[in-house]
């Protein structure tokens, strides 16, 4: 047989199997209705999704916006000097300490202790100016995480892992040479380890060059009474001590300024936790409040396919059912006498249901991504802003994902032959585990590993903020984190996918219809 | 009526793949019990955990069984064409219907019975083991005690009105492959929605009318003032949802041809 041959015999197959799916009215209308019920239930829970801010006008803050598109978190104190060109910035910082609020025991009554955020930071930084969400290079001791490099938000290079104390302090530099800064620690001044190179976006010619101090709330986890896990995030605050500060370069605009980015101000005009600097000779100590990171918490564009486990269920039926109905009726027997080749057959099969299964499903996430996510903006959610090209991946693999169910449910009707079954086996493969994982007591861990192994897994593709190892969050599968990357739990989903269609296909061959 | 009883109780004795089911759920139901006992751990420092309700956890994987054996008692008959010869040996129909739930309603209780059980001893052995202790504020479960006894029974009771709630949505649909797409869709897809609502208003109103989120509210010990509804009114929920299916499909089939 040829190859042209073979490419011809299962066109013909395929043509036949569509067929038979656009001329039973229930498939064809199932299928609507699995678009239907995804974009209704989408907009629905968009449009009972409303977000304010309170206030005497209601208007809420605008977020920030990184120089890559996304939103960030700008918020720290920065003392700072105007450099024009190249140069470099060179400091010894003696301290790293901290303040966190604990939960109050007794209402109303602040509970303080002396304690330092893992990723509390201070150090040198070079940055487009004051606006929040510009450009910036920094290079920092931290917490708990040692020395880091990190610029424009999401990138984050680690340095040496010892921190900062009385005894052994750490000394940091940090030089611009156009548009490129690098970053050198040191333990006595003298003998310099390279940490990284960091190119930020777009850095002008003359940039604000100094120190700064920030730090993240400090975040605890609670067991929620209805499931699930809540994360609540308390004030800290960072204080580092500096010396030895010495800049080269061309400098202009005079001496030393300071602002609290992004500060939070009260009704009464007052700075909410303000930072601050105090400098006795040759010393800075600057404290800050706030954190400089991609913005982690809100809403996302993937929130708008909630409806997506309903259009599952009903894409689960139809594609079982496409199989499972042959062998009801006898059908199969004429199938197969039209196509003896059974591995072929069952492929062709399969191919027709996922190519009508992705169109239904690029149309229902086209749809309602956009739609819902205009009406969240309508109802005042801010909704973390990504790229054409994440967006585009949320979408077309939520349709990759449905059809990859619907062969791996197509493989289970054709192994089982009974449609409540194969029908029971796929929800619980598909289904269930992102239900247990959200609604459930399941500890977190027992929900990641539910999602990193089990055909669930493939709901990573709608994730469309990653979870940044650097930034101090609640990276919960309830949150919409999954443990797996986007990709990687994709392929888990098509793996299980093809093992079925394969055991499918074996016990085709191996049996009598 | 005691005819249609025996001939429907012949029939699920003898059919070769309805007679494992009750056992496959009470297998399923105490595995993953197991499991989220083994999975959970108490600190030293406390924990907030229902340890009775994570001890019954099972149950939302075992009604999935349940659930497939309530449809198939109908949907089987439909799909076969089965139904047409019962309704010739047995022209009262709302008989064979009531006859088709006592059996399931007796199925069900059997089964959920020993699952339950078999759940309360799992979590026995497990639960001490991971840090729930008396110092800790965590009793060994027991059946003694008033709240736990309402969860293990109260179980029970939801695993019965789940299979009449499928038995109704089967007999309403007439299609197995149908029914069990419908019923998962309300309880799985139903319970998750709450959650994925940030409307707290909303959020709750869906949780109050998720037959699954209201029905598992029997099985609370603790923190009760935080659910959006009582254990016996969310019980309730489950019951008016599985009253309202059998009716819808009672009435019918008495209207319709088989």
């Amino acid at each position: 047989m040829t190859f042209a041959y073979g490419a011809r015999s299962f066109a013909r197959l395929s043509r036949a199997e569509w067929t038979k799916f656009r001329t039973v009215r229930g498939w064809v209308l199932g299928m609507v209705a699995a678009v239907l019920v995804t974009v209704g239930l989408g907009l629905f829970a968009a449009s009972g999704s409303h977000s304010s801010c309170g206030g005497p006008d209601d208007v809420c803050p605008a977020v920030p916006i990184g120089p890559d598109g996304q939103a960030v978190d700008d918020k720290f104190f920065f003392v700072h000097r105007a450099l024009n060109g190249d140069g470099s910035i060179t400091v010894r910082v003696t301290s790293l300490t901290g303040r966190i609020r604990l939960p109050d025991v007794t209402p109303g009554v602040r509970r303080e202790v002396p304690r330092v955020e893992p990723w509390a930071k201070a150090g040198v930084i070079v940055k487009d100016g004051t606006r929040q969400g510009a450009a910036y290079a920094a290079l920092m001791v931290t917490g708990r995480h040692g020395v880091r490099l990190q610029h424009d938000f999401v990138h984050d290079t680690a340095g040496g892992r010892s921190g900062v104390s009385e005894t052994a302090p750490r000394w940091l530099r940090l030089v611009r040479s156009g548009g490129e800064l690098t970053g050198y620690e040191s333990a006595d001044g003298r003998r310099w380890a390279k940490v990284g190179t960091a190119r930020p976006q777009g850095l002008p010619a003359t940039v604000r060059i100094g120190l700064f101090a920030a730090c993240p709330g400090d975040l605890t986890v609670t067991q929620a009474d209805l499931g699930g896990a809540i994360a609540a995030s308390r004030f800290a605050q960072a204080t580092a001590v500096f010396d030895h500060v010495s800049l080269q370069g061309e400098m202009s605009g005079g001496a030393w300024r300071h602002d609290d980015i992004g500060a939070a101000k009260e009704p009464d005009g007052a700075i909410h936790h303000p930072g601050g600097v105090v400098r006795t000779g040759g010393t800075f100590t600057v404290t800050g409040v706030g954190d400089i990171a991609p913005r982690t918490d809100g809403q996302t564009i993937e929130k708008t396919l909630s409806g997506l486990l309903a259009g599952l269920i009903v894409v689960v039926v139809v594609a079982v059912v496409f199989v499972t109905a042959e062998y009801r009726r006898g059908l199969i027997r004429t199938t197969l006498l039209a196509g003896p080749r059974r591995g072929r057959t069952l492929t062709a099969k399969a191919v027709v249901i996922a190519a009508v299964t992705f169109a239904a499903g690029l149309i229902a996430a086209g749809v309602t991504v956009p739609l819902g996510a205009h009406v969240l903006r309508a109802n005042g959610n801010d909704i973390l802003p990504v790229g054409p090209l994440t967006e585009l991946r949320v979408v077309a693999g939520t349709a990759a994902l449905l059809a990859v169910t619907a062969v791996l449910a197509l493989a289970l009707g054709t192994v089982v032959r009974r449609g409540t079954v194969a029908i029971t086996g796929a929800i619980a493969l598909v289904v269930l585990p992102r239900v247990l994982a959200t609604t459930s007591v399941l500890p977190v861990e027992a929900s990641r590993w539910l999602l990193r192994v089990t055909p669930a897994a493939g709901f990573a593709i709608q994730q469309s903020i990653p979870a940044y190892p650097q930034v101090t969050a609640f990276f919960s599968p309830q949150a919409g984190y999954y443990p797996l990357s986007p990709w990687a739990g994709f392929a888990v989903s098509c793996g299980y996918a093809a093992l079925a269609l394969a055991l499918a296909v074996l016990a085709l061959r191996r049996r009598d219809a | 009526m005691r005819r249609e009883l025996r001939a429907e109780w012949t029939k699920v004795r003898t059919a070769p793949g309805t007679a494992w089911l009750p056992v496959a759920a009470v297998a399923l139901t105490v595995a993953v019990s197991a499991a989220a006992t083994a999975l959970v751990s108490c600190p030293s420092a406390g924990c907030r955990y229902d340890a009775p309700k994570v001890g019954l956890s099972g149950i939302q994987a075992g009604q999935a069984i349940i659930v497939i054996l309530a449809v198939l008692s109908v949907g089987a008959e439909y799909g076969t064409g089965m139904i047409h010869t019962t309704l010739v040996a047995m022209p009262r129909r709302t008989a064979v219907l009531a006859a088709k739930a006592t059996i399931l309603t007796a199925l069900t209780s059997a089964a959920g019975t020993v699952a339950v059980l078999g759940c309360v001893l799992a979590g026995r052995l497990v639960l001490p083991r991971n840090g729930f202790i008396p110092a800790r504020g965590y009793p060994l479960l027991s059946l003694a005690d008033g709240p736990t006894f309402r969860a293990a029974a109260g179980s029970v009771l939801y695993l019965v009105l789940i299979g009449l709630f499928a038995l109704g949505v089967a007999t309403t649909v007439r299609d197995s492959a149908t029914a069990v797409g419908l019923v998962f869709g309300l309880l799985y897809v139903l319970s998750v929605l709450p959650y994925l609502i940030s409307d707290p208003g909303w959020g709750r109103f869906l949780w109050r009318i998720s037959p699954m989120n209201a029905g598992l509210a029997i099985q609370s010990t603790r923190h009760l003032a935080a659910l959006p509804l009582g254990p016996w009114a969310g019980l309730g929920v489950l019951a008016g949802w599985a009253a309202g299916a059998l009716l819808t499909g009672g009435l019918l089939f008495r209207l319709r041809d088989a």
